[in-house]
């Protein structure tokens, strides 16, 4: 069993874990998932490690509410457990110091990109961290994002606080302004996509962080496919980051809703059960 | 006495009952079948059953002790050797093992020495006495166990009796492995699977769940850090195969590791009881013909699908399952679409499986092994419709472990390279099962691993 330590509320819908798992706390870096599974009958979920705290044996999580089994964890309370909690899994972010890294990041995304931004910050480069959120509301970290960048910006899509816009936006404008040597772009899948495509334009090599659907998260079901370059990878283990140019995004993005129509059934069990 | 060549049949549900749930499909022997059976042996001198098993039972031995009634000590010899005859006695391909070997199989009448495994353990369990376990005494040597399937079970079973001190490391939420995540429940009923595991518990072997090796605990962090003495590498054959065809990532094309993996493990049968979520088609198409395609194939049929079609490049003669697998697949309403090759998935506009493109084979000349050939017939392109695709062509290693475990020799194919008694290219580290010899069987696996068992003990006792 896998106690939470402390539950924060984000905003309505996202929710900060700390759960205490010391052997991950002690061995994952950067870019790494867990997989964790609630109780008997749950499903289970990947989840990319948004901080960790190997002296208090403490990993992160950072989740929202998007389906029935996120539903059911948002309900979870400090003192509960987690039946399971599997990691670190997946490969490592390749730190080094590129030089001027634009990080860009929206929605849960911005969770990941924290421990990212913070490895890149002390491995000597400039940070540049642009975040992106439906509105004021929604958007988490803007302060913790701050002490590892150099310079952040905020943009919503209604212009209820920060930038009115895109993250895409205004990452145009720096790539405009100054010399990226290599981007980071973690969020929902078309925001990757079209941060990609921008990046392109620049020749700024650009890495995403894939979060597909998974089972066992360790490369035994093949569950997690996606194309790079043309050829077939799994997220849990040749992944999560991959090269952003190079990823095959329509594919991801449908192979997202493959369990639509199930998501529905779960959803109605989910209010039946009161969350 | 004549020689009786009557092989006693074991009861099967009907085909049109059992095909609609996940209740497993064959009855056992009841105790006049096992007794008949049990006295057609003719308790060889030399025999061949024996030479036939990768674990070596001493198979004449627990059926003499059937013909007398003494169940228990049937039990306790098949216990000798095997960690698990309940599961053995229902999932081995007897005959291509023991029941191939016997002196009566020429005639078609080889002893139903896999029933009769199976009739003793259930018997035995089913009488709810505790079982006696005999342990030697504490060596004080440690060894860890990286993987928790049948390689590992068995090597840990052996190694715990023989005094050592054992901890399996298990990537899941469970032990078993392939005995859990792979074989069906109508197969394989999965309490049956957790009760003969409970022994490796009893025996004092302690058990760390999710615990991915290779990652929280490397084979170097637990030999110089950990204090262990010895380690075992039974991570198996976990990296499903695809053809590399276009439109193998369309969504409803799954491979059979999660197709079976969401049923079995995470009982996406019982969803939304259960929360994992599976896609079943109406027109399935399973590519493949070894004892997991039989296995999807016969899962999809249980969860609905109208049409379920075995696609297989070879003839009925090579299929590689065992033969009741295939019967009973065959009895359920699986159709065969033989000398038959994919060489496309097609999709809608949405991503969603519309048609399986194949072409037709033919069977040409031998190769090297004896088995004619599949050659493919020129313009012979046609499509199947479908809504999902299941691919089960096989497993390669997996990849985690491995990439962290540094001077460990592989082969080309990604597979460890260890010796007859399990050495790796590292000094204490052994291996053994799926992730040395490729995708095989569970009792090959047992084999190994307990064969391995031994030769770590040899080394301990010589270091």
């Amino acid at each position: 069993m896998y106690k939470i330590m402390k539950k924060e509320i984000l905003n309505p819908s996202v929710v900060l874990m700390d759960v205490y798992a010391p052997d991950i706390a002690k061995t994952c870096k950067a870019g790494q998932f867990i997989v964790l599974r609630i109780d008997e009958v749950g499903e289970r979920i990947p989840l990319t490690i948004a901080d960790f705290f190997p002296e208090e044996g403490l990993v992160r999580i950072v989740t929202q509410t998007v389906g029935y089994t996120s539903r059911k964890l948002m309900n979870m309370e400090q003192g509960d457990s987690f039946l399971d909690f599997i990691g670190p899994l997946g490969q490592e972010s390749e730190i080094e110091n590129y030089g001027t890294v634009l990080c860009v990041c929206g929605g849960l995304g911005i969770a990941p990109m924290y421990p990212i931004a913070r490895e890149l910050k002390k491995a000597g480069n400039k940070v540049i961290t642009v975040v992106g959120a439906r509105n004021k509301e929604l958007l988490i970290w803007e302060d913790v994002l701050k002490e590892v960048s150099n310079e952040i910006y905020v943009t919503t899509d209604d212009g209820s606080y920060g930038r009115k816009g895109l993250v895409t936006d205004v990452s145009k404008e720096i790539l405009e302004r100054e010399k990226i040597d290599h981007a980071w772009a973690i969020g929902p899948v078309i925001m990757m996509k079209f941060t990609a495509l921008l990046t392109k334009e620049y020749n700024v090599p650009t890495i995403v962080s894939m979060n597909p659907i998974m089972v066992d998260g360790t490369g035994m079901c093949g569950a997690c496919r996606l194309e790079v370059d043309g050829k077939t990878k799994f997220a849990c283990v040749d992944g999560p980051e991959f090269d952003g140019h190079k990823v095959n995004w329509d594919l991801s993005m449908r192979r997202m809703n493959i369990y639509k129509a199930k998501e529905e059934i779960a959803l109605e069990k989910a209010i039946k059960g009161g969350f | 006495m004549a020689l009786n060549l009557n092989r006693v049949d074991m009861p099967n549900r009907d085909p049109d009952a059992r095909n609609k749930d996940f209740i497993e499909v064959a009855e056992g022997y009841n105790v006049d079948m096992a007794a008949e059976e049990a006295s057609r042996c003719l308790n060889c001198k030399k025999p061949l059953c024996r030479s036939g098993c990768p674990v070596n039972i001493d198979i004449p031995r627990f059926i003499n002790q059937v013909t007398k009634k003494d169940y228990d000590a049937a039990y306790y010899t098949l216990k000798e050797f095997s960690l698990l005859p309940a599961v053995c006695g229902r999932v081995c391909p007897q005959e291509h093992q023991c029941e191939g070997a016997c002196i009566l199989n020429p005639k078609g009448a080889a002893i139903g020495i896999g029933r009769l495994e199976r009739y003793v353990a259930d018997k035995f369990r089913e009488s709810g006495k505790e079982e006696v376990l005999q342990k030697a005494p504490d060596t004080g040597k440690k060894v860890a166990v990286l993987g928790g399937g049948p390689a590992g079970l068995a090597c840990a079973y052996d190694l715990a009796k023989l005094g050592h001190s054992v901890t399996i490391y298990e990537a899941l939420h469970t032990l078993g492995g392939v005995l859990m995540y792979g074989i069906p429940e109508f197969r394989l009923p999965k309490n049956i699977v957790n009760k003969e595991i409970e022994n490796i518990e009893k025996l004092g072997v302690k058990i760390e769940l999710n615990s991915v090796a290779g990652r929280v605990n490397t084979v170097e962090k637990l030999m110089k850090e950990d204090g262990f003495d010895a380690v075992f590498i039974g991570t198996g054959a976990g990296l499903p195969y695809f053809l590399n065809i276009p439109g193998e990532n369309l969504n409803e094309v799954y491979s059979a590791n999660e197709f079976l993996t969401r049923v079995n493990l995470m009982k996406a049968y019982k969803f939304p009881e259960y929360d994992t979520p599976v896609f079943v088609g109406e027109k399935v198409a399973v590519v493949g013909a070894g004892n997991v395609a039989m296995d999807a194939a016969r899962t999809a049929k249980r969860l609905g699908a109208k049409d379920v079609y075995i696609v297989y490049r070879r003839s009925k003669d090579e299929v590689p399952a065992r033969l009741e697998e295939l019967e009973h697949a065959e009895e359920e309403g699986v159709k065969l679409q033989l000398l038959t090759s994919p060489i496309e998935v097609i999709g809608d506009e949405n991503g969603h499986v519309t048609a399986l493109r194949c072409v037709s084979y033919e069977l040409g000349e031998p190769d090297e092994g004896g088995r004619r050939k599949p050659v493919e017939i020129p313009n012979s392109e046609f499509d199947m419709p479908m809504d999902m695709v299941v691919m089960a062509i096989g497993q390669g290693p997996n990849p985690l472990l491995l990439e962290t475990t540094k001077g460990l020799e592989l082969n080309k194919r990604g597979n460890i390279v260890a010796d007859d008694d399990g050495k790796t290219s590292i000094e204490g580290v052994f291996a053994g099962g799926d992730i040395v010899t490729g995708a095989a069987t569970v009792i090959l696996a047992m084999g190994a691993g307990k064969k391995t068992a031994q030769s770590i003990h040899d080394y301990l006792n010589n270091k």
